[in-house]
């Protein structure tokens, strides 16, 4: 089912009439059978923007369409979704598969028949040997795939997911962002989730659309994104560490950071920042970077740098080399910098020059 | 050591609280039982003491019958009905987004009114001759009824008059269970396209079950206690003079403050210690039945 979104806008009223912008103008295309993860710092309307889709949330304008369907002003039982709530909201008094069973109740599913179909989801997530258990029995992990079993019993055509894994401790995030993929890969269903967490959002799906204050910024697969960042913000959210950002000066096509030209560009002469990706540099005696390393620390698979250099936004960031590579506190390196790993943007807009 | 002394503390800090529990609780408490194993007593003195004969005595009482089945009349019908009425308007109530505050202040409103001030009121309510039940039933060609007349419209009204004074404790406490209910749990349900009157039954009732247990225990023990409210509407008389034991109002404490009225005959007071205890006791074994009951009910 493709999920069309078209000017959504979310306009939230406090009770001293002032009024915050939640979503603005929305356009967002999401394929059929993929997984999608919404991503953003906290605020930026990803959580209003799935409860739009799922109907809990009135739109201020626009439209959404689920393939054809116009389902904007649809009650959210009549849109066929399969919604999991952040803190997944399992019935605590009912057991296992109550829970799976109830939705297929409401649509009056013979007994026999829910019966079946609660215990192949229970088995599809992993819990068919827990059916018997309340919720309170069970682990924050066991309580996801319950609430996803729960959202995909009655076969909706779009299941939902908000803020899935940041529930779960960090090993059992591991485990269920695996679980997530191949449970959406087995159903083939279309399914957006939202996330926070750019390590989680990039490594399950099938694309991601960053938003930042209420608007998207980029939406395209991870690793696209990630490689050809559009502008300032999403250059900055995406990848840890963060990409170290220069003030810099564009001279004659040449990127000049303190004086040095490290790289060429086809922008302008004019102030720029200038972002380099931490992977993006290569020591080289001839390289135009000085850079003095403030500390070391071992990772193991490599080495991160830290440097301290004027000129930049924040006062340290990191630089990852090669853990073959064995350099001192307090050396001074010279660097060279990978012409894909470098980004120039506008210092006014934020979009990027290259 | 350290133990020791925060013992002493915590005893010190209690003993106001325990004095005053052990001069009018406890020590009532304890000669209530006396009494009512004492022989024809008579300002402070007795002849000896019996088993049985107190408790045999209530029992033959020609009231007794009565007030047994007028409290179990209240016990067992103004308590489901109020309930169940308390928990619709908590639920209405909770649904409803403007004036809910002023409705919830309305709705509690009986709960701080004087029991015998609302006896009154419902005592012009009921009346036969200008009362407003009586008025507006005319309006619909009814003929006036004597509401408080006879014992079957009589318990009728009483029975409207308990139900409706009631409510309010119950509202309050069940607005603010349904108030902690996580709202999301009404979302799920609705997304699962969840009809109303199912998120009521599987939802809202077993998620407020523990409330609801709570004031079907508590309220059982108060119609147990049922007497404040005859008063009200009846008069402070419980037993006028020539109405026939069948026809009256008498309640098990009614019993009680009857026998206590005729102190001065001897064995009244051990009589009336006698029916306290029957009504401790049964009061405490339908107590234990109902926690029972809802341990296996409650779902927390």
């Amino acid at each position: 089912m493709e999920i069309k979104l078209q000017d959504l806008t979310k306009i939230f009223q406090a009770k001293d009439k002032t009024e915050t912008v939640a979503v603005k103008s929305l356009d967002i295309t999401i394929p059929s059978g993929k997984l999608i993860g919404l991503l953003g710092p906290s605020g930026c309307g990803k959580s209003t923007t799935l409860y739009m889709i799922a109907g809990l949330l009135k739109p201020n304008n626009g439209r959404i369409f689920f393939g054809d369907e116009d389902v904007t002003d649809m009650a959210p039982e009549d849109r066929g979704i399969g919604l999991v709530f952040q803190n997944y909201a399992l019935y605590p008094h009912m057991s296992v598969q109550q829970n799976i069973m109830f939705p297929l109740e409401n649509i009056k599913v013979p007994k026999d028949e829910a019966l079946v179909r609660a215990q192949e989801m229970a088995d599809l997530v992993g819990i068919g040997d827990l059916m018997s258990r309340k919720p309170k029995q069970l682990s924050g992990g066991q309580q996801q795939r319950v609430a996803i079993a729960r959202a995909l019993v009655k076969k909706p055509r779009v299941l939902l997911l908000d803020e899935p894994l940041s529930n779960l401790d960090a090993r059992l995030r591991l485990q269920t962002r695996e679980e997530i993929k191949r449970i959406q890969r087995e159903t083939g269903i279309t399914t957006i989730f939202v996330t926070h967490d750019q390590e989680e959002a990039m490594s399950i799906s099938d694309e991601i659309v960053l938003m930042e204050l209420g608007e998207k910024r980029q939406m395209g697969e991870p690793q696209d994104v990630y490689d050809f960042p559009n502008n300032l913000f999403v250059a900055r959210f995406l990848g840890t560490p963060p990409i170290n950002m220069y003030d810099g000066v564009i001279s004659k096509k040449n990127v000049l950071v303190n004086g040095k030209a490290i790289g060429t560009t086809k922008g302008a002469d004019g102030e720029v920042f200038v972002g380099i990706r931490p992977e993006g540099y290569i020591i080289d005696k001839d390289g135009p970077l000085e850079l003095t390393v403030y500390m070391v620390e071992t990772i193991g698979r490599d080495t991160a740098l830290i440097i301290k250099v004027p000129n930049t936004e924040n006062d340290t960031f990191r630089v990852i080399v090669d853990a073959s590579e064995r350099i001192k506190p307090g050396e001074v390196v010279k660097m060279k910098i990978k012409p894909k790993k470098m980004f120039v943007f506008n210092k006014e807009t934020g979009e990027l020059i290259n | 050591m350290l133990e020791k002394q925060s013992n002493v503390k915590a005893w010190l800090y209690l003993l106001p609280a325990l004095a005053l529990l052990s001069v009018f609780t406890f020590y009532p408490l304890f000669n209530a039982f006396l009494l009512a194993f004492l022989k024809d007593y008579v300002y402070g003195s007795a002849t000896g003491f019996v088993f049985m004969d107190n408790f045999k005595n209530v029992i033959a009482d020609p009231n007794f019958n009565q007030a047994v089945k007028n409290t179990s009349i209240i016990v067992f019908v103004s308590v489901p009905i109020s309930v169940t009425v308390a928990l619709m308007i908590s639920v209405l109530l909770n649904s409803i987004k403007k004036f809910q505050g002023l409705l919830q202040t309305i709705f509690f409103l009986p709960y701080v009114t004087n029991a015998i001030a609302i006896g009154m009121a419902f005592a012009f309510i009921f009346n036969e001759s200008y009362g407003l039940l009586n008025l507006m039933l005319s309006w619909v060609n009814i003929d006036p009824v004597d509401w408080l007349g006879s014992w079957e419209t009589g318990m009728v009204s009483l029975l409207i008059y308990t139900v409706w004074g009631g409510l309010a404790f119950k509202i309050m406490v069940f607005l603010s269970g349904l108030q902690s209910i996580d709202k999301q749990y009404y979302d799920a349900a609705r997304v699962d396209a969840t009809p109303k009157f199912r998120v009521f039954t599987r939802i809202t009732v077993p998620l407020l079950s523990p409330m609801i247990a709570y004031i079907t225990v508590t309220s059982f023990i108060g119609s147990f206690k049922a007497y404040r409210t005859i008063v009200g509407l009846f008069g402070p008389t419980v037993l006028p003079a020539g109405t026939l034991p069948d026809e009256s109002f008498i309640t098990i404490v009614g019993l009680i403050y009857e026998s206590l009225s005729k102190s001065d005959t001897p064995g009244m007071v051990s009589e009336a210690a006698a029916a306290s205890i029957l009504l401790f006791i049964t009061t405490l074994a339908f107590t234990i039945v109902n926690m029972w009951v809802s341990k296996k009910r409650v779902h927390f």
